[in-house]
């Protein structure tokens, strides 16, 4: 973008790099260049900036530093303890149960369905109740003796909601101390992470995924936090790095801003910008009749506001706040190269209609109060000149 | 993602809103897909008239249906039934291929509105 102002209200979709950050990365693109796995001075430098990273992740999520592995995407650290988990259990037995969430990312849902349509496992699906929650009894009494792995977001991308992740996780250590053959509990916590308490061994976690990108570090890295004694089998084969797990030459910069980016995380940021999501919510249902907010107000990001306007469709809004250089998502199947409403939505209950009204504001650490007064200035004319061309 | 044209039908589009006392309504699309299209019209001896669209759906679809108003208008109805969604298409520029149903759907609206007032005219006579 020219240096016109923009005001970007999709925090969740991807974050600008803090400067401080790109900062500390510099240099591993051009004086530290070396690769991690030689012996010399130079890879040294960056073996030990790789090392410090690790220490700065797993002293977030206070685990160890053996317990984190880098990979190069969420989507990635998805993929690989679902296929993971399965593929080494299935060396041993046939048919593991599996379960996730029915709101769970696509990088969770689908391969998790590829193993189910070659007929390898048993996959649940489990439901999420209207505040886009999952209900600890439901996840109860879906649990089998054959239950091997379940996976739940922390926070859904889309409307933002918190599951109530502690809790599963205690109930998953009383169900694995009567059992021989533990459950493997994993999160994706990539919409976490900014915001709310993610201690693995007070939460009771067995792993969990995370990106650089959703938290002002960069994109093209990622996380999997692997608890000692689980056995995972690796996704990627090759030289051996990432201690036999995870092979591929170390992306230095990405590692070391995924470290630094991770470190300068302040749990607190998130009073300020609840707020400013506040005054967002109230100023939009107060001016625009006919809005409707969508997911759990209480159980809900701090920076996350999602609202249905009926009659206007979502993409349309969209490309008109575009024009305003104000830039947000929508739930609309028009914004997607699918033309399904999304499955989040569907599975909260919304209405093909109310979900393709749909618009996702995420705040982030840059948006200003003014930000939020020109946004609630300009929709509701926005959103009035659509309905007067749908006529509804 | 949208040709300037597009964009320009979206921001501004032709032919808006309700048609008073007009010959024949028709609407097309469903909640599903999130496109409904509604096209009023004007018919005085074979020719439409006048024509206007109530749309609720995306910038192509309200595009489409701004384009196919402003293609349709003053047409015999045996014209205005050769306008294939690949005419809309070329007329708007470009649209994005995940679009080209926009195109369809507009066309289709159109079609079904002119073979109701057909149906309407067989009865009456």
């Amino acid at each position: 973008m020219n240096k016109k102002q923009i005001i970007y209200l999709d925090n969740a979709a991807t974050t600008p790099v803090d400067p401080a950050v790109f900062k500390k990365m510099q240099p591993y693109f051009f004086e530290k260049y070396g690769n991690p796995s030689t012996v010399y001075k130079l890879g040294e430098e960056s073996k030990f900036a790789v090392e410090r990273a690790r220490k700065q992740i797993a002293d977030f999520l206070k685990c160890s530093s053996d317990e984190i592995y880098f990979t190069g995407s969420a989507s990635e650290s998805d993929n690989w303890i679902i296929s993971g988990v399965i593929n080494k259990i299935l060396e041993k037995e046939k048919n593991p149960h599996i379960i996730i969430s029915s709101i769970e990312h696509k990088a969770i849902i689908e391969p998790a369905k590829n193993y189910q349509r070659k007929g390898l496992i048993e996959l649940t699906l489990l439901p999420v109740n209207k505040d886009g929650l999952v209900e600890l009894e439901e996840l109860e009494k879906a649990i089998k003796k054959n239950t091997k792995l379940i996976s739940i977001m922390y926070v859904n991308s889309e409307i933002g909601t918190i599951q109530p992740i502690g809790e599963i996780g205690s109930l998953i250590k009383k169900i694995n101390d009567k059992r021989k053959e533990k459950i493997i509990f994993h999160t994706d916590a990539v919409q976490a992470i900014n915001y709310i308490d993610c201690d693995v061994q007070k939460l009771g976690i067995d792993a969990l995924s995370l990106s650089g990108h959703k938290i002002y570090g960069p994109k093209g890295i990622g996380s999997l936090y692997i608890k000692k004694r689980i056995s995972v089998d690796s996704l990627i084969y090759g030289g051996g790095q990432e201690r036999n797990m995870r092979s591929g030459t170390e992306n230095v910069p990405g590692i070391v801003g995924l470290g630094e980016a991770i470190s300068k995380i302040k749990i607190s940021d998130g009073k300020r910008i609840k707020i400013l999501r506040n005054k967002l919510i109230t100023g939009i249902l107060k001016d625009i009749p006919n809005s409707q907010f969508n997911g759990s107000m209480e159980k809900r990001l701090p920076n996350n506001a999602h609202i249905s306007f009926s009659g206007a469709e979502g993409e349309s809004i969209v490309m008109e706040l575009s024009q305003k250089n104000i830039f947000v998502s929508t739930g609309s199947a028009c914004a997607s190269n699918s033309l399904n409403p999304s499955h989040v939505l569907t599975a909260i209950g919304l209405s093909h209609e109310e979900s393709h009204c749909s618009i996702r504001f995420t705040l982030g650490k840059q948006t200003k109060d003014s930000d939020i007064n020109f946004v609630l200035k300009v929709l509701p004319k926005i959103v009035e000149r659509l309905r007067k061309i749908s006529g509804r | 993602m949208y040709s300037k044209k597009v964009i320009e039908h979206f921001q501004k589009p032709k032919n808006m809103g309700k048609l008073k006392n007009p010959d024949v309504v028709a609407e097309v699309g469903n909640p599903r897909c999130g496109d409904i299209m509604k096209l009023y019209l004007k018919i005085d001896k074979d020719k439409i008239e006048d024509i206007s669209f109530e749309t609720m759906g995306c910038v192509a679809a309200i595009s489409t249906s701004s384009m196919i108003t402003e293609m349709a208008k003053g047409k015999k109805l045996a014209q205005a039934l050769k306008i294939s969604y690949n005419d809309v298409a070329e007329e708007l520029g470009t649209l994005p291929p995940v679009k080209m149903h926009c195109a369809d759907l507009a066309v289709k609206a159109l079609r079904k509105a002119i073979g109701i007032y057909k149906e309407k005219l067989k009865i009456k006579n």
